[in-house]
């Protein structure tokens, strides 16, 4: 159990049954008033922000969490599914779970799968992956000068602006934390 | 918190300290101008234990034990033994302990300036701070306006005064009565009343409830409040002055009732301070003021958290 002094910017907590990341934390204290903890925490599942104030004496379940190693299997409609490379377990997450995420699933990529208790709720990602570029338009030698950029189009319908030596076919590393192209793998 | 920023806050620590320097520098100016104020209207500076048997019993105050000793949470004890014992006026810059105050404006060991003097009340008292932020702003040549978090504050006599009641009336969602039978006083202070507080001019909130406060006297006639005040400056909480309780009886009530309230929500108890009690009997009527001396600083170098204008947060030692 925590109590409200172990409250923390990053700290997550179970909340009715739902898990909660803090994201904003204040102490505050009147005159010769109670300890107040003032926090805002964020619905890790739902993605709602609320903003209570605890005191001292409140008692926090921490939230069961944790991640498994899985792959990525392929999607139907709005439904991903990854497979536990370990035990072949299979779980589903939604679109909006996926969420970002979506531009750099392609088939057999190993992520994090974070639970909460046994429920699939969010996915991390490499930092870096490679993916196959299939749309780009050609590159004329002398059209473009150093520092210019073009739009390109990934295997995971992913849009990003790369310099002009990009080629159709080819193969980039893309940043998955700022979704910007990094360099181009040399096959 | 990313793994390594532990080590990147010690490689970062000549940069942090540079923002400080100005600060730590103002600090040293404050205190120095703060010895010369009170000397010169013929306050004695005097010193009292930090380790005392026996802390001031408050339901929502931490003392620190040191083996069979407190630290203490503030020298009004001691102070108020050398009112008893014939000092009349006299202050003290006190470095003082609570545990598990951390926060940007919280520190568990702090820096108080304390002042007590016989023969006047906490209306005089107001007088007294209102000349005292006016001699310092004067003296690190501010002027008389104070400019902190955005705020343009005119440090001139009178400040604004306000009862609780009044703040209630015009800032809270609920009354005062309200507030106290929920048990939701603190928090609609902290967020609903406190943002008010200090923005033109510094603000008196005064005249607290009976119930909030364990050492001051209630007003002559009016026995639910206490003639106690707080000063606001730009939403910040920087001190806390009352008329002093002198009646023993009364005072060993209040304790009793501050540690049956300890007990009840499973919080240590220290001894009833018996020769406080004692000398209380002997204690003129007085005023007396702790003010934080952290959050002064803050104001003054218009700080952002109290880290800022100390050498060392606790977490750096």
């Amino acid at each position: 159990m925590y109590n409200a002094s172990d409250l923390r910017k990053g700290l997550k907590i179970e909340i009715d049954g739902e898990p909660y990341v803090v994201t904003v934390f204040e102490f505050s204290k009147p005159g010769k008033g109670q300890s107040l903890y003032r926090c805002k925490l964020k619905n890790m599942i739902t993605g709602v922000i609320i903003d209570p104030t605890y005191r001292s004496g409140d008692t926090f379940k921490p939230a069961d969490l944790s991640e498994r190693k899985m792959q990525y299997l392929y999607n139907q409609d709005d439904e991903f599914w990854f497979m536990d490379v370990e035990n072949y377990e299979q779980i589903v997450l939604k679109e909006d779970q996926v969420g970002d995420a979506i531009n750099y699933l392609m088939d057999n990529l190993e992520v994090e799968i974070l639970f909460f208790e046994d429920r699939p709720i969010g996915i991390t990602l490499p930092n870096f992956v490679d993916l196959t570029v299939t749309k780009a338009d050609p590159w004329a030698k002398g059209d473009s000068v150093t520092g210019d950029t073009k739009p390109i189009t990934l295997e995971t319908g992913y849009e990003l602006r790369v310099p002009p030596f990009i080629e159709e076919g080819g193969k980039i590393t893309v940043d998955t934390r700022t979704g910007e192209y990094v360099t181009r793998v040399k096959e | 918190m990313s793994p390594g920023s532990k080590n990147s806050a010690f490689e970062d620590e000549p940069a942090i300290f540079e923002k400080r320097k100005p600060h730590l520098l103002l600090r040293a100016r404050i205190f120095q101008s703060i010895r010369e104020f009170f000397t010169a209207r013929g306050y004695l500076e005097i010193e009292t234990p930090q380790l005392i048997t026996a802390p001031a019993p408050e339901t929502h105050i931490e003392s620190i034990s040191i083996q069979d000793r407190y630290l203490q949470t503030s020298p009004e004890l001691c102070m108020k033994r050398l009112l008893a014992l014939g000092f009349p006026k006299i202050f003290q810059i006190a470095r003082c302990f609570r545990g598990g105050e951390r926060g940007d404006l919280h520190l568990p060991e702090f820096s108080l300036l304390e002042w007590y003097r016989t023969g006047i009340d906490y209306r005089d008292l107001m007088k007294e701070c209102e000349a005292l932020f006016l001699f310092l702003s004067h003296r690190l040549d501010q002027g008389t306006r104070l400019r902190c978090r955005g705020m343009d504050i005119d440090l001139r006599a009178p400040w604004e005064k306000l009862s609780v009641q009044a703040a209630f009336d015009r800032y809270a969602s609920v009354s005062l009565d309200q507030a106290l039978n929920d048990n939701r006083f603190d928090p609609i202070m902290v967020e609903e009343i406190e943002p008010h507080l200090g923005v033109n001019t510094p603000t008196f909130l005064y005249d607290y409830p009976a119930s909030m406060a364990a050492l001051a006297r209630l007003k002559p006639g009016c026995p639910s409040i206490a003639e106690r005040f707080e000063i606001y400056v730009g939403g910040i909480e920087l001190a806390n002055g009352f008329s002093e309780l002198n009646d023993a009886h009364e005072q060993r009530k209040r304790f009793e009732k501050e540690l049956k309230q300890r007990a009840l929500l499973g919080k240590g108890i220290s001894p009833m301070p018996e020769r406080f009690l004692k000398a209380l009997k002997n204690m003129p009527e007085a005023a007396g003021i702790a003010l934080g001396l952290d959050r002064l600083v803050m104001i003054f170098g218009d700080a952002r958290t109290i880290d800022e204008v100390i050498a060392f947060a606790p977490e750096e030692v």
